[in-house]
């Protein structure tokens, strides 16, 4: 038996096991499929501070950006490459509102004129008003990062501390009273002190299997892969300003902006599309064909350069685009860590890490209020 | 964008794929009277069978003048498109778009799909040594360009089409130290294509070998290649029946030819959402009906990509595939009886092949640590490894935490291999983008929004 | 019959019809690319467009398949 069990080994699940084995909890990590097989596997990897709008999800992602930098030091191997954004505006209006945003969030920060874009990004197309430039942006390389936050919990904080299942599907959980006390999976009962809910886009179904409603949604996100360049094209995470609207929007048609940004390997990642589909995993060129059409738009350079792959993962959301993350007073015991949207990776280690306090009794470093499971109104069915 | 812009027309069948499948399928539909567009990405119809560049003094390439009379029919009753690799294909209201690179779109309402297939290497240390060639590859090189692949050419693998490949190299001039087979302990003389029929093409065969002094060896396998920036040499081993290594010795060659098997290439009927199946050696094939009709209405497959078969089988897929089509447009009669007679013995004889050279797990051993298993991102197996380790438990998480697949070839050459080692058969392969398009030509695309 | 190409500024002879990588390899040139993490030697491998090990650029052009690019008289090779 386990202090803790968490259910999904994404990188969101990966970082709760391996901040609470490292507050000295015994850990066991249960997934139905590989680590990082879900959104995690499907992800970019972005670090980001800059997409978000001030509030708690700023404050997360701020607390995120820095533990990732620690984690690096520390662990490492998972690719993290600190390489800073920069938004780009296409008329003066949107840098004016981009200048603006960028002193509400209270970021480091740098404006660039028009004139100095090309010293940041040599390729970027003519005729931007120009952006902002935010060296706290990173990447990760995703399905890296949570394997080796397991192995490096696994094997940095006593032996046996924390523990994989993987091929181990929940099917229930065992209750004492209405005190969730375990899981049941395919492969038999699991008892644990608390169990912790990191099941990504389909954290609303194991929610729903301890009786609580948990409104987690699939928002489809394709990624276009083009060949390895022999030099790098692009140097920043590099996007414009109508994906920060795009991030918070409500609409479920489709929605893309440019997101464009070169990795280790030589390859260039595009994306970035949403739309509402259920869990629809056809390929739909129409949506390939606008990420290229406003990848080239920014970088003319890139068109001739070829895609070589695409993938599309389903991204967690919430009605108000915030994760859930704490302990569920309408199942006790039973913990969130879900629905991060498309900022799971960057916001996967200050969700560890806060998750580890509340599962210590430790007084977390942000208030988890604004994130609590139970705000959605009255969805509890038992 | 250049090239020719979209055609207008709308094809009652187009089919993707030049060889003895496609061109016998266009053919049979268009002697029906359908509109039937042909799109080949190769400068010549033939596939990988036919490769004749008609350069005199050539040995003709058995059934080679039966597949020309095809080709001179097809050409004068279809559109036939050669040069033009199809990356994409679409379901439209009214049928399906073909996407090719240099932007020629052909418009159908039926979709044939007979694109073949590709040689399945296996890795060992060394095999991306300059000199190590496919089988295929070197064919294609001998019956497509004319060129012989080497001097001393050593010729390994498993299956039939090694014989066809050594002795053609050997009457070209190659002298080939061996061809060395992994699989049967029964010798040339009750090689399986005798117990199947096909006496007089093994012992074509075998008559070449014998001509140019040429050893066949079955329960033998190259299992290392050396050379310092070429081949010059490769490790030759007596395997057990399941492929170990009993013993080894060195044999110096300029090249190798090598292939186990052949991987059917189904990117654009898994695009389309055609169900697929494991053939007998658990390689994904398109499922496909009694009429070679797959699961999504509208889209036919023959040859290679329903199951490796061969050309005999191919052709008969593709002429049963193009009367159904037919059928479907004219209401007319579908495939007759005693051409599904003919399959079902064809089939039968391409199981039993199948059947008669698996791939043997004992080839894992034959790899190293710092072996490459992925060429393209440069993976050994150490990675693969190291991967399986940190939790993939799966080709698809291997992959992902290993990179290997992830490269230009799109694991089309590390797949098989890749999912061996990560304990499984392979999925089947999701390439939306099957050949790669600039993004200049992929935003130039005019297509409909997709709507739900 | 035979017109001349250049791959790296040196002649090489091509038949019409052949391919940018069996004139190389006919000519005794087997490895013209270097991969870009191991430096490891490169060229024809499947000779059928499916690995993607040949790659050439042709007259300044991008990096495309020499096993698919048919030669062209005059054509300037350049490999990686």
């Amino acid at each position: 038996m386990s202090d803790v069990i968490i259910v999904g080994a994404g990188v969101v699940g990966a970082a709760c096991a391996y901040y609470a084995a490292r507050a000295g909890l015994d850990v066991t990590v249960l997934d139905r499929g590989p680590v990082a097989g879900g959104t995690t596997g499907a992800g970019e990897g972005n670090v980001l501070v800059s997409d978000k709008e001030p509030g708690p999800e700023l404050d997360l992602a701020v607390l995120s950006s820095r533990l990732w930098r620690e984690l690096a030091e520390t662990s490492g191997g998972f690719e993290y490459e600190p390489k800073g954004g920069l938004v780009v505006a296409e008329t003066p209006a949107i840098q004016e509102r981009l200048v603006e945003l960028a002193a509400e969030q209270g970021l480091p920060h740098d404006v660039v004129p028009a004139g100095g874009l090309r010293a940041l990004e040599p390729h970027l197309a003519e005729g931007l008003a120009g952006g902002v430039h935010y060296p706290q942006d990173a990447q990760v390389q995703p399905m890296l990062a949570a394997a080796r936050l397991l192995r490096h919990g696994a094997d940095s904080f006593g032996h046996g501390a924390l523990k994989l299942r993987l091929g181990v599907t929940v099917t229930g959980f065992v209750r004492s009273g209405d005190r969730v006390t375990g899981v049941r999976t395919d492969d038999g009962d699991m008892l644990a002190g608390a169990v912790v809910n990191a099941a990504g886009t389909w954290g609303g179904e194991l929610a729903a299997l301890a009786g609580v409603s948990l409104p987690v949604l699939p928002r489809r996100g394709f990624i276009l892969v083009t060949e390895p360049l022999p030099e790098p094209l692009v140097r920043h995470k590099v996007y414009t300003a109508a994906y920060v609207t795009d991030v918070a929007s409500d609409s479920a048609g489709l929605q893309t902006s440019a997101v464009v940004e070169g990795t280790p390997a030589g390859t260039v990642l595009i994306g970035a599309s949403r739309e509402r589909v259920g869990f629809d995993r056809t390929t739909s060129l129409p949506v390939l064909s606008r990420l290229a059409a406003q990848a080239v738009a920014l970088f003319p350079a890139l068109g001739a350069v070829r895609a070589i792959r695409s993938y599309c993962g389903f991204r967690p959301y919430c009605p108000d685009h915030l994760p859930v993350i704490g302990a569920d007073p309408r199942a006790p015991g039973l913990h969130h860590a879900c629905g991060h949207e498309g900022a799971g990776i960057g916001l996967a280690p200050a969700t560890g890490h806060l998750l580890a306090q509340v599962l210590t009794g430790a007084r977390p470093d942000l208030d988890l209020h604004p994130f609590r499971p139970d705000r959605f109104g009255s969805g509890e069915h038992r | 964008m250049t090239g020719p812009s979209p055609s207008p027309a709308i094809y009652d069948l187009a089919v993707v794929g030049g060889g003895p499948a496609g061109v016998a399928g266009a053919l049979t539909a268009a002697l029906r009277g359908l509109r039937v567009a042909l799109v080949d990405s190769g400068a010549r119809l033939g596939g990988q069978y036919f490769r004749h560049r008609g350069v005199p003094g050539e040995p003709p390439t058995e059934g080679f003048a039966r597949f020309a009379r095809q080709v001179r029919a097809l050409t004068e009753r279809a559109e036939v498109l050669t040069g033009r690799q199809v990356w994409a294909v679409t379901r439209e209201d009214d049928g399906f778009t073909a996407h090719c690179l240099g932007g020629t779109a052909v418009r159908c309402r039926r979709l044939l799909i007979a694109t073949g297939a590709h040689d399945r290497p296996l890795p060992f240390p060394g095999w991306d040594l300059p000199g190590v060639l496919t089988a295929g590859g070197a064919q294609a090189l001998l019956k497509g360009q004319g060129v012989v692949a080497g001097d001393r050419v050593v010729v390994a693998g498993t299956g039939p089409f090694l014989l066809p490949v050594a002795a053609g190299l050997a009457a070209a001039g190659a002298r080939i130290p061996g061809v060395y087979e992994a699989n049967g302990g029964l010798g040339l003389a009750r090689h399986p294509l005798l117990a199947l029929g096909k006496a007089g093409e093994a012992a074509r065969h075998l008559a070449a070998f014998a001509r140019h002094r040429v050893p066949y060896r079955t329960r033998h396998a190259v299992v290392a290649a050396h050379g310092d920036r070429e081949l010059e040499a490769v490790t030759v081993a007596r395997l057990d029946r399941d492929w170990n290594v009993l013993d080894t010795r060195r044999v110096p060659c300029d090249t190798l030819a090598t292939g186990y098997g052949f991987v059917p290439q189904i990117d654009l009927g898994v695009q389309l959402g055609c169900a697929t199946r494991p053939d007998a050696d658990g390689t994904p094939v398109l499922r496909a009906d009694a009429a070679q009709r797959t699961t999504v209405p509208g889209v036919w497959a023959a040859g290679e990509p329903t199951g490796v078969g061969g050309r005999h089988l191919s052709e008969l897929e593709g002429r049963i595939a193009g009367l159904s089509a037919a059928a479907d447009h004219d209401d007319g009669p579908g495939p007759p009886e005693l051409l599904l007679r003919r399959r079902a013995r064809q089939r039968a004889f391409a199981a039993a092949l199948l059947a008669a050279y698996p791939v043997k797990d004992g080839w894992r051993g034959w790899l190293r640590d710092d072996t490459l298993v992925c060429r393209c991102e440069e993976v050994p197996l150490a990675r693969i490894r190291e991967a399986r380790d940190l939790g993939a438990t799966d080709a698809r998480s291997v992959k992902l935490l290993s990179r290997a697949g992830m490269g230009w070839c799109q694991g089309r050459i590390c797949g098989h291999p890749v999912a061996c080692l990560a304990g499984g058969d392979p999925a089947a392969p999701r390439r939306p983008i099957a050949q790669p398009v600039t993004l200049a030509a992929l935003a130039e695309l005019t297509l409909e929004e997709p709507h739900d | 019959m035979t017109f001349e190409i250049t791959v790296d500024g040196r002649p090489v002879p091509a038949l019409p019809g052949q391919t940018v990588g069996a004139a190389l390899h006919a000519a005794g040139i087997r490895a013209w690319r270097t991969t870009r993490f191991g430096g490891r030697p490169r060229g024809l491998f499947c000779g059928i467009g499916v690995c993607f090990d040949c790659l050439v650029s042709v007259n300044g052009g991008p990096v495309e398949r020499a096993c698919l690019t048919e030669a062209r008289p005059g054509d300037q090779v350049t490999t990686s």
